[in-house]
């Protein structure tokens, strides 16, 4: 493997991963915190470092229904958005699934507007959480680089056909200048095959994509969506396996970090897994038993990675970056359903924290497994903390 | 007529692009209008089509009547979807060896256009992608039950703009969506309507030809909207080009063409009283109309008058 070590903001990153995909037709609406991805892109189109057709669409409804018209022809297709500009795609966003058609997205996650926030949370990608995307959830440059590059293999291998997001949290991973290992074009080409979509849109083979279905046909296409989302687990394992072969930089659906003997585990997902690790450090060196469990596969959800992870703890406090008004955490409800039908289950605490942009530092998740213990002591496991909020 | 049938078989070819077995109601001027295009299209095309009448005639899963490939995602973004497939085409021919000549044409309702496909239009259309958008315009939402849109014309009663005690139904007058396309700069744009095949197909091919986008706007008489007889389709349109309400004319990089001019228009009253939706209409409200219909005609007369450089 040959690879070079350069200072990029993360952003560029993925735009280098996208250009190093040798990607086709690229849709995109300025967002802020994602507009620096389809920048970059503009500029190596620009200048010639990237052959592809740039579309450069009047809003995010119409980017990813660009990218449905390119993909259906059997085009490479990328395009990348955040926050209201996800929620503004929605409605095509469920539609690239259902009919099979392997976009890739990068999502630098944002807050949702009422009160308008361009800061990173969850919100958003939760809202899209039930449309037939993968979900990856990345950390850091290095792995928004690694894993734009894997969900192109994922998305378009025969046996997945899915679209595949790739979630990046808004500035706290966005907007990092980090040193990230970048692949050279031979290497790349090596891991990732051409796109070959196996009924493209064809003047010679007509094909009617988008049908309407009734209610006798209707509930089966949603079954046969569901089984391709699950049966891509597959593919996404061996995928990372090979890109950890090639690497040496090794993904998982869940990936544990001093989890051994530790009574009580932490479970985040997306770049606050950072600040988290520090945090189990400090910890582990005052003698706690304190590890940490990061969810990096959200969709499908890797219901028996979590439960091997997370079964033999006495505690569990999920972080959620999200809120679900009037509900339980939604990273922390799919965890306790998990947990569930275990005999011996860990007691189980929800924590809502870094709303908005709103900071975690590593001192923070000291005290926020201190809340959770505190919590799971008084027996109030039900009730969800918000941590750091203002009463 | 008597020629007609002996040289019409010459003209046009028998090659169907849409199945018969389709769903559509009886007399149904949209299909026809549909089945033309896709008869001046040809084989080497690929279709985007918004939701609405002709994609849900057309597709009920597992069966199609399409014979083109064709793609149907949601109501407001055909326009959309065909700049993707325009663009994915162009990347595939200058990067992996791709060598068909396919035009793009993305088609939907009056609804998908001139009211919530009209941002994704106009993103299109102003991008320059190569691809033909043609709206086939039956004057309401039709495959939802009638309800109006900005093209609904003034005084129609529609089941959301119905005429009642207090109200006469419409009381907007049709968007003029062939000046909004001409206002894009495109190279063509033209209306058409469903009873003139050969204007139809004439228009078609022309747009086929032009490098860059064009815009189709084909009336599609709706026997079932319009509350008139389904043997009526073909006379209905014939009855709105000749009563100058809804004239035929190009816009050929901002130049205007009329194509049928009549010296002498016939009475509205003739088009209004043949069909339902407008039967509540008293003298003073057909008046009013006619009025309006001869200003709009007399103004494409006097725009096609205008030449360039003159």
């Amino acid at each position: 493997m040959t690879s070079k070590r350069v200072g990029l903001e993360s952003s560029l990153g993925i735009a280098h991963a996208v250009k190093l995909a040798n990607v086709d037709v690229i849709a995109a609406y300025p967002i802020t915190p994602q507009t620096h991805i389809v920048e970059g892109l503009a500029e190596m189109v620009a200048n010639g470092e990237l052959d592809a057709e740039y579309i450069p669409v009047e809003s995010e409804h119409s980017a990813m229904s660009a990218c449905l018209g390119a993909s259906a022809v059997g085009a490479r297709t990328f395009t990348a958005t955040a926050g209201q500009g996800l929620i503004l795609m929605h409605e095509v966003v469920t539609v690239a699934s259902a009919l099979r058609l392997p976009v890739v997205m990068a999502i630098a996650n944002r807050a949702l507007s009422g009160q308008l926030s361009i800061w990173g949370d969850h919100s958003d990608v939760m809202m899209a959480r039930d449309a037939g995307w993968i979900h990856i959830f990345v950390e850091n440059g290095q792995q928004a680089f690694d894993q734009t590059l894997c969900a192109f293999r994922i998305a378009e291998h025969k046996d997945v056909m899915l679209p595949v997001a790739v979630d990046v949290d808004g500035f706290h991973a966005t907007h990092v200048i980090e040193p990230i290992y970048l692949l050279d074009q031979k290497t790349v080409n090596e891991f990732l095959p051409p796109y070959v979509h196996p009924t493209p849109l064809d003047p010679d083979n007509p094909v009617t994509m988008g049908c309407f279905a009734m209610p006798n046909y209707y509930f089966e296409t949603r079954k046969a969506l569901d089984m391709a989302l699950r049966n891509s687990r597959k593919v996404i394992l061996e995928t990372w396996e090979k890109f950890g072969a090639l690497t040496g930089r090794h993904y998982l659906p869940v990936e544990k970090y001093k989890t051994e003997n530790c009574d009580t585990l932490l479970v985040t997902m997306g770049s606050f897994s950072e600040n988290a690790m520090m945090a189990v450090d400090r910890m582990q060196e005052s003698g706690k038993k304190v590890g940490l469990v990061r969810l990096r596969l959200w969709r499908p959800f890797p219901t028996e990675e979590l439960v091997a992870a997370l079964s033999g703890a006495k505690n569990v406090i999920v972080l959620d970056r999200a809120i679900s008004l009037g509900g339980p955490g939604p990273v922390c409800s799919e965890i306790k359903a998990a947990l569930y039908p275990l005999e011996k289950k860990p007691h189980v605490v929800g924590i809502i924290g870094g709303l908005g942009g709103r900071d975690i530092s590593p001192e923070d998740f000291i005290t926020l497994v201190e809340l959770g213990l505190e919590k799971i002591k008084t027996g109030h496991t039900g009730e969800i903390i918000m941590f750091g909020v203002r009463e | 007529m008597e020629t007609l049938s002996v040289y019409v078989p010459k003209l046009v070819t028998n090659k169907e692009y849409i199945a018969s077995g389709h769903r559509a109601c009886s007399g149904c001027g949209e299909v026809l209008a549909v089945r033309y295009v896709c008869k001046a299209l040809g084989r080497n095309t690929i279709i985007s089509n918004a939701t609405g009448c002709m994609e849900i005639i057309s597709s009920p899963l597992p069966e199609t009547a399409w014979e083109v490939s064709w793609i149907h995602t949601l109501f407001e973004n055909a326009a959309a979807v065909a700049s993707g497939i325009e663009s994915g085409l162009k990347a595939l021919k200058r990067k992996h060896g791709y060598t068909r000549d396919v035009k793009v044409v993305a088609m939907g309702g009056d609804g998908a256009t001139a009211d919530i496909g009209l941002q994704p239009l106009s993103g299109a259309l102003e991008r320059g992608h190569d691809f033909i958008y043609v709206c086939f315009d039956n004057e309401a939402y039709m495959n939802t039950g009638i309800q109006r849109s900005s093209e609904t014309p003034f005084g129609a009663s529609t089941t959301t703009a119905p005429s009642g005690k207090v109200s006469m139904g419409q009381h907007t007058w049709k968007k003029n969506m062939a000046a909004i396309a001409a206002a894009h700069n495109i190279p063509y744009v033209a209306t058409s309507c469903s009873s003139y095949p050969f204007d139809i197909m004439y228009k078609i091919e022309k747009a086929r030809k032009v490098k860059g986008p064009s815009y189709i706007h084909i009336l599609s008489v709706c026997p079932t909207g319009w509350r008139c007889p389904s043997s009526d389709t073909i006379k209905m349109g014939r009855l709105a080009v000749e009563t100058g309400v809804f004239p035929l004319y190009e816009i050929e990089n901002g130049e205007y063409k009329m194509n049928f001019d009549y010296p002498k228009l016939r009475p509205v009253e003739d088009y209004l009283t043949a069909q339902g939706r407008f039967r509540h209409l008293t003298k003073e409200q057909i008046a009013e109309i006619q009025q309006k219909v001869i200003v709009e005609y007399e103004k494409i007369k006097m725009l096609s008058s205008r030449k360039k450089g003159k």
